[in-house]
C-alpha cells in the first residue's frame, strides 16, 4: 500500500476504532489516535526527505470515485508535490505535538475518548484537503473539516456558549463555502474538468471576466475557512473549544487550509489582476483590523485568536500580491509558533484551574518557567524578531508588499508594530507584575511533562524553521535570488517589532499594569476596538431585520398563497366535486338499470346509425 | 298469396319484446318480476336469432339460441338462489328497500 494512503487513512481508522470499540478505555483511545498521527508524521518526513533529495515520490494512482453519466468523472487521488508534502509535514508534525499535549490537557474529562476520535476525524479531513487532486475532492474534505471543527468547538456542548460558537462557525463557513461551490461549478462549465493537473493547461481558454469571477468565488471559500474579513467573526468565538483544538484547528491547520487552497490553485488566481487585488486587500484589511482588535482583548485565548486572524490576513495578502511561496512559508512558521502560543496559553489556563482572564493572572513566570520561556519564544517568533522563524517569513511578505503595493506595505508594517505591541501586552500582563489573584497564584503549578515536551518541541521548531531559507526554497522547488532591497529598509524592518515591544513595555511592564493609560489616549477608538468594531452586533442586526423580514414575507406567502390558496383550494375543489357526484349514487336499482339501458342505447345508436 | 310474414315482422316483435323487458326491469319493484323481465330480453334476442337463421338459411343462429337457453337456465338457477338468499336476509324482494349501497 502506498504510504500516502496510510498517512491519509490511519487517522480515519483510528477515529472509527475509537468510536465503535475502545470508547471505554480512554488511554487506549488516546494512544490509537496518537499512533495514527505519529505514523503519518514519520511517513511524511520520509516523503519530505525523498523530495528534498530530488527524488519525486510516486503518487498513488487515482481511482474513479464518482461517475455521473458520461459527462462527469470525479477521481479520488493524491497530489504529491513540494506544496502538499510540506503541508502534510505541518499537519502531522504540529498535530502530533498537539495530540500528545491533549493527553495531559484533557485528563479526567468525561469525553476523553470522544475528543480523540474527533481529533482523528479532523486530522483525516485536513489531510484529505492537503492531498486532494481535484476540486470536488478538496470541497468534500473541506466540508468534512467544517464538520469536525463544529464537533470540536462544541466539544463541551453542555455549555450553551460552546454550542452556539460551534453553530456560528459552521453557519458562517457555509456562506463562504457556497461561493466556493459556485466557483467550482462555474470553472467546470468553462473547462469541463475538476482536476488540478489538467486545469492549468485549460485556463488560457477562459474569458478574463469569467476567470476573475471564478477566482473571486473560490476565494470566498478561503474567506470563510481562513476567517478573513468580513467572515472572520466565527474564529474568536471558536475559542470556546478546548485549547488543543484551538491550537490545532483554529491556529495551525484548518484556518490555514484556505491559504493552502489558494496556493494550490494559484494558477487560477495569478492571471487575474482583479482577483489578486481583491485578495490582497481583503488580506490587508483583515490583518490590520484583527491586530487593532487584539490590543483591547482580555481573554488569553482571544488575543491569540485575533492574532491568528491578523497573521492569516498576512498570508492571504501575500497570495494576493502574487507570492504563494511567501504565503506558504509564513503559514508553516505561523503553524509552529501559533500552535506553541496556544498550547502555552492552555498550560497557563490549566495552571490556574481554567482561568482565562489575563487580568487575573500576573507574575506567573516564577511558577511556570517552561511555559513562560516557550511562550516568550513563541511571542518573539510571532512578532518577527530575528533570528526567530517569524522574522524570516514576515520579512518576506513585507518586502513583497514593498515591491508591489506601497499602501499595503504601510498597512502591513503597522500590523507588525501592533503584533509586537499586543503580544508584549499579553506577556507582561500574564507573566510579569504582581500576582493579581493571590489565591490562584498560590495554587498555580507547572504542567506535567506530557504537556511541556510538546511545548519544547514546537519552541525549537519556532526558532529554527526560518533558518537558511530552507523552507522557501523547498516550497518554490528552486533557489531564487530575490532583488536586493535597500539596507535601510531591511534594517528598518528589524526595528519594527522592537518599537511595538518597547511601547508595550512602557505601558504594561509594571507591578500593577492596567489598560487605563491607553484608554485615556485612544478614547472612543478603544471602545470601538474593544467591541470588535461591532461586527457581531451589525450581523445580528442584519440577521434580525433583513433576513427576518425576508423570512416573514416567505412565511406569509407560504401560509396564505401556497397553503390556503394552493393546497387549501385544491382540497376544497376535490371535496366539492365529491359532494356533487355522490348524489348520482341513489342506490335505486331500477335507476341504475335505466341509466345502463340508456347508455347502451346511446352507444348502439352511435355505432349503428353514424 | 306469399307468406305475409317477413323478416321485418319478426324483428319488430323481437324489438317490442326487448323494449317490454327493459321497461319491466326499470319500472317494476319486485325483484322476481324484474328477473322475469330479464328472461324476456333473452327470449327477444332468441326470436331475432331464429328469424335470421330461418331467412338466411343458416343454422348458426339456432345453435346460438341453444346456448342462450342453456345459459339462461343456469342464470335462473343462480339468480333465484341469490333472490332466495336475499329474501332470507332482508325479508323483502322489493328493490326500493334494497339500497344499502347508497352513499
Amino acid at each position: 500500500m502506498n504510504p500516502v494512503w496510510i498517512i491519509l487513512f490511519a487517522p480515519l481508522v483510528a477515529a472509527a476504532l475509537i468510536t465503535v470499540a475502545t470508547r471505554r478505555w480512554q488511554l487506549v483511545s488516546a494512544l490509537l489516535s496518537i499512533a495514527a498521527i505519529v505514523t503519518g508524521f514519520g511517513l511524511a518526513l520520509q516523503l519530505y526527505f525523498a523530495l528534498d533529495h530530488g527524488a519525486a515520490p510516486l503518487a498513488p494512482a487515482a481511482f474513479q470515485w464518482l461517475v455521473i453519466g458520461k459527462v462527469v468523472t470525479i477521481e479520488f487521488g493524491a497530489t504529491l508535490d513540494h506544496l502538499s508534502v510540506l503541508m502534510l509535514l505541518v499537519v502531522t508534525g504540529v498535530g502530533s505535538a498537539i495530540h500528545i499535549y491533549s493527553l495531559g490537557y484533557m485528563k479526567g474529562d468525561a469525553g476523553f475518548s470522544r475528543f480523540f476520535a474527533c481529533l482523528s476525524l479532523f486530522t483525516f479531513s485536513m489531510l484529505g484537503i492537503v492531498l486532494a487532486n481535484n476540486f470536488i475532492q478538496i470541497f468534500i474534505f473541506w466540508e468534512l473539516v467544517g464538520v469536525s471543527s463544529y464537533l470540536l468547538i462544541g466539544f463541551w456542548f453542555e455549555k450553551p456558549s460552546a454550542a452556539e460558537a460551534g453553530k456560528k462557525a459552521f453557519l458562517v463557513n457555509r456562506i463562504g463555502d457556497f461561493g466556493m461551490m459556485l466557483g467550482i461549478l462555474l470553472l467546470w462549465t468553462q473547462t469541463g474538468t475538476f482536476n488540478f493537473a489538467e486545469l492549468p493547461a485549460k485556463i488560457a481558454g477562459i474569458p478574463a471576466g469569467a476567470l476573475s469571477l471564478i477566482a473571486a468565488l473560490i476565494f470566498c471559500g478561503a474567506v470563510g475557512k481562513s476567517a478573513q474579513f468580513p467572515l472572520h467573526v466565527w474564529l474568536p468565538d471558536a475559542m470556546e473549544g478546548p485549547t488543543p483544538v484551538s491550537a490545532l484547528i483554529h491556529a495551525a491547520t484548518m484556518v490555514a487550509a484556505g491559504v493552502y487552497m489558494l496556493c494550490r490553485v494559484s494558477f487560477l488566481i495569478l492571471p487575474s489582476d482583479t482577483a489578486l487585488h481583491l485578495i490582497a486587500w481583503i488580506g490587508g484589511i483583515t490583518a490590520v483590523m484583527a491586530a487593532t482588535i487584539a490590543i483591547a482583548q482580555n481573554d488569553i485565548k482571544r488575543i491569540l485568536a485575533y492574532s491568528t486572524l491578523s497573521q492569516l490576513g498576512y498570508m492571504v495578502m501575500a497570495v494576493g500580491l502574487g507570492g504563494p511561496t511567501q504565503a506558504m512559508f509564513h503559514l508553516t512558521t505561523h503553524a509552529f509558533f501559533k500552535a506553541l502560543l496556544f498550547l502555552c496559553a492552555g498550560s497557563v489556563i490549566i495552571a490556574l484551574h481554567h482561568e482565562q482572564d489575563i487580568w487575573k493572572m500576573g507574575g506567573l513566570w516564577k511558577k511556570t518557567p517552561v511555559t513562560f520561556v516557550t511562550f516568550l519564544i513563541g511571542t518573539v517568533a510571532l512578532a518577527g524578531v530575528p533570528p526567530f522563524s517569524g522574522f524570516y517569513s514576515k520579512d518576506q511578505i513585507l518586502l513583497l508588499a514593498f515591491d508591489h503595493n506601497k499602501a499595503l506595505f504601510v498597512i502591513a508594517v503597522l500590523t507588525a508594530v501592533l503584533t509586537a505591541y499586543y503580544m508584549g501586552r499579553e506577556v507582561f500582563v500574564v507573566f510579569f507584575g504582581k500576582p493579581r489573584d493571590q489565591h490562584a497564584y498560590d495554587h498555580a503549578h507547572e504542567s506535567p511533562l506530557v504537556m511541556t515536551l510538546p511545548l519544547v518541541f514546537l519552541a525549537v521548531l519556532s526558532v529554527i524553521a526560518g533558518w537558511g531559507d530552507k523552507l522557501p526554497e523547498f516550497i518554490a522547488g528552486t533557489i531564487e535570488h530575490e532583488a536586493h532591497h535597500p539596507a535601510l529598509l531591511t534594517t528598518g524592518l528589524i526595528c519594527v517589532p522592537v518599537i511595538g515591544f518597547l511601547l508595550a513595555a512602557a505601558i504594561y511592564l509594571k507591578r500593577e499594569p492596567s489598560d487605563a493609560p491607553v484608554k485615556r489616549v485612544l478614547g472612543p477608538v478603544w471602545t470601538l476596538v474593544a467591541n470588535k468594531y461591532y461586527f457581531d452586533e451589525v450581523y445580528l442586526w442584519i440577521v434580525k431585520y433583513v433576513q427576518g423580514t425576508i423570512a416573514t414575507t416567505c412565511e406569509l406567502f407560504d401560509r396564505w398563497i401556497l397553503q390556503r390558496l394552493g393546497i387549501g383550494g385544491l382540497a376544497f375543489g376535490t371535496d366539492l366535486l365529491g359532494r356533487t357526484v355522490r348524489r348520482l349514487q341513489t342506490g335505486s336499482i331500477p335507476g341504475y338499470a335505466f341509466l345502463f339501458g340508456l347508455g347502451v342505447t346511446v352507444i348502439i345508436y352511435y355505432v349503428v346509425v353514424r | 298469396m306469399t307468406s305475409a310474414i317477413s323478416l321485418n315482422h319478426y324483428l319488430w316483435i323481437s324489438g317490442l319484446l326487448f323494449a317490454l323487458g327493459i321497461a319491466g326491469i326499470v319500472m317494476r319493484r319486485n325483484l322476481l318480476v324484474i328477473f322475469m323481465a330479464l328472461e324476456m330480453n333473452l327470449n327477444a334476442a332468441n326470436l331475432a336469432l331464429i328469424a335470421f337463421s330461418k331467412f338466411n338459411k343458416l343454422v348458426d343462429g339456432q345453435v346460438l339460441v341453444f346456448f342462450i337457453i342453456a345459459i339462461a337456465a343456469a342464470e335462473v338457477a343462480v339468480g333465484l338462489a341469490i333472490i332466495v338468499a336475499l329474501f332470507r336476509r332482508k325479508q323483502t324482494v322489493s328493490v326500493t328497500d334494497l339500497n344499502s349501497m347508497r352513499l
